[in-house]
């Protein structure tokens, strides 16, 4: 669809992100939780509640509930697609990653490990909008600790 | 149609052909002749005002007051001294507060707000009622968001000490009618206090005329520059008056145990003042007067019709807010399928400045359903090509989002189809 949009635009609304806003993973409450930590961002009133199962060390259950805009709510959907099965110590791992390339590091934004979440990385030219994309990875970050 | 001042005024605008900045009621842009004032001053006047034996000095503090008898004739005041200098709305009302209120409010006694106020004429009153185990009272709005006098006919009584609210709603555009809610707080005993962040750059403002206590604005909203603004009061209230702030310029006699105040205006400007910014100010009322407040008035009344009358016309847009006959030039709105902030970010894209969010009045925001809203707001620069780049970056978004899920707002079967 060509809607003569500046390049920085159609690299940060792509296809991929459009789709988990339209479709969202793992969006719901998780009845089991074992956490569930709430984070807004008081600027443009995005809430995301990120639910978190634990078997162990390992993250066994991820879901999340609330509503934002695009970016905010692909980010939380990708993020519990990339975080189920992980151990903390993976998920914090991933986490760093993450935030790296979403304020811009180029060679986290080439990192094969990251998965479907490179799709996010045109963030990163937005600086106004890299809080959106942090707000369920910061809930996840809270998450990770004990 | 043209805009009001030639985009060539603007040194920001002129520089930027393809800017279409519709965010005013956030700050205005600057004219030359305000930043060219602000650089005369450091470059001629420069000295501390009312300190120094020397002539450059005396030119500083000259140059001060004659930026405040200039400023006080922009809103029809006649006596400056009732105008004091702040860092704008926020400043001024937290003044009245802090000095006004926290020296008269008692336990029991009642503060009247709105649900439409700026959290900067909402959190001081809260903040102040809790202090003083005060009741805070909150009239609520009709459905297309205007205040109706009967709302406050039931609201103020014997108790009611001050009555706050806005003059025009930076996020519903709504125009209050002051001089009746004044004349209703002043039946009641109580002070009124009107927020003008939102008028004084967009319509003609005659203090007296408004009746009202206090009145507070904001110098950057209005052509001037951030920073500066002002608090204007009746002159009796604020005699009595204790300091806001103490320090140097407020003072009279410093004894080792006490203190007694300067007289109005210095009493509340404690400190070195933005003496600059007050000339830089000035020279925007210059600015703004020449073009005419009235015409500035109706310019905005044009863009407001034109761009009210092509986001209504859309199926998927709501406006929030009474029709442009009960508003000034800020227009609120949602879109089905894209997210003020997703859409702030295409129509960016595009040139587009509009503000997405609360616009600093979450009660409101709850009050209307929805966690933000997007806002344009036009001014005297602005032209009917910036609400079309606006209406064709609209159009783009609702293609680009076209079958996405609405989480913050409410489906509207088959909106999105186009």
């Amino acid at each position: 669809m060509d809607l003569d949009l500046s390049p920085n635009i159609q690299a940060m609304f792509q296809e991929l992100i459009l789709d988990h806003y339209r479709r969202p993973r793992n969006k719901g409450a998780l009845p089991d939780a074992d956490r569930v930590i709430p984070m807004h961002n008081p600027l443009c009133g995005d809430e995301i509640d990120l639910h978190l199962k634990f078997d162990g060390d390992r993250v066994s259950g991820v879901a999340f509930t609330g509503r934002g805009c695009s970016i905010s709510q692909a980010s939380a959907s990708m993020l519990t697609e990339a975080v189920k099965g992980k151990t903390r110590a993976e998920a914090t791992a991933l986490w760093d990653r993450f935030h790296a390339m979403i304020l811009g590091d180029q060679e986290a934004a080439r990192d094969k490990s990251l998965g479907a979440l490179r799709s996010l990385s045109g963030v990163s030219r937005f600086p106004a909008r890299v809080r959106c994309a942090l707000l369920a990875w910061d809930a996840l970050k809270q998450g990770m600790k004990g | 149609m043209n805009s009001l001042a030639p985009r060539s005024d603007f040194p920001l605008l002129a520089a930027n052909p393809g800017l279409h900045y519709l965010d005013s009621a956030a700050t205005s842009q600057k004219p030359r002749s305000v930043i060219d004032a602000i650089v005369r001053f450091y470059e001629t006047t420069n000295a501390n005002p009312h300190r120094g034996a020397y002539t450059l000095s005396v030119q500083a503090t000259d140059a001060y007051h004659n930026a405040r008898v200039r400023i006080a004739r922009f809103f029809g005041v006649v006596d400056p001294a009732t105008l004091i200098f702040t860092r704008g709305t926020t400043d001024s009302i937290n003044l009245v507060a802090g000095s006004y209120g926290r020296s008269t409010v008692r336990a029991g006694d009642e503060i009247v707000i709105t649900a439409m106020e700026h959290h900067a004429n909402f959190v001081p009153w809260q903040q102040l009622a809790l202090e003083k185990k005060a009741r805070l009272r909150i009239v609520e709005l009709e459905a297309d968001g205007t205040l109706e006098l009967d709302r406050f006919r039931e609201t103020l009584s014997g108790r009611t000490r001050i009555v706050a609210f806005s003059h025009v709603s930076n996020a519903l555009g709504t125009v209050n009618a002051v001089r009746e809610i004044a004349a209703l707080a002043r039946a009641a005993g109580a002070v009124s206090v009107c927020d003008g962040a939102q008028s004084a750059p967009h319509m003609r403002v005659d203090f007296p005329a408004l009746g009202v206590d206090f009145y507070a604005f904001s110098g950057h909203k209005m052509c001037g520059p951030m920073g500066s603004g002002g608090l204007i009061g009746r002159r009796d209230l604020l005699e009595a008056m204790p300091p806001y702030q103490t320090g140097g310029d407020m003072i009279e006699f410093v004894r080792d145990s006490d203190t007694t105040w300067n007289v109005l205006p210095h009493k509340f400007e404690a400190g070195t003042p933005s003496a600059a910014d007050a000339v830089g100010l000035a020279a925007a009322c210059d600015y703004l007067d020449a073009l005419g407040m009235d015409a500035v008035a109706a310019h905005e009344k044009t863009l407001l019709r034109l761009a009210y009358e092509r986001l209504a016309a859309m199926d998927d847009v709501t406006i929030y807010g009474p029709v442009p006959e009960k508003r000034s030039g800020a227009l609120s709105f949602t879109m089905t399928d894209v997210h003020p902030h997703d859409l702030a970010t295409i129509l960016d894209g595009e040139g587009v400045c509009i503000r997405a969010g609360h616009h600093c009045a979450q009660p409101l925001m709850r009050r209307l359903g929805v966690p933000a809203t997007a806002r344009a707001s036009f001014y005297l620069y602005n032209d009917e090509a910036d609400i079309e780049a606006m209406v064709r970056g609209m159009e783009k978004a609702r293609k680009l989002f076209a079958g996405a899920p609405a989480p913050s707002v409410g489906e509207i079967a088959g909106a999105s189809a186009s």
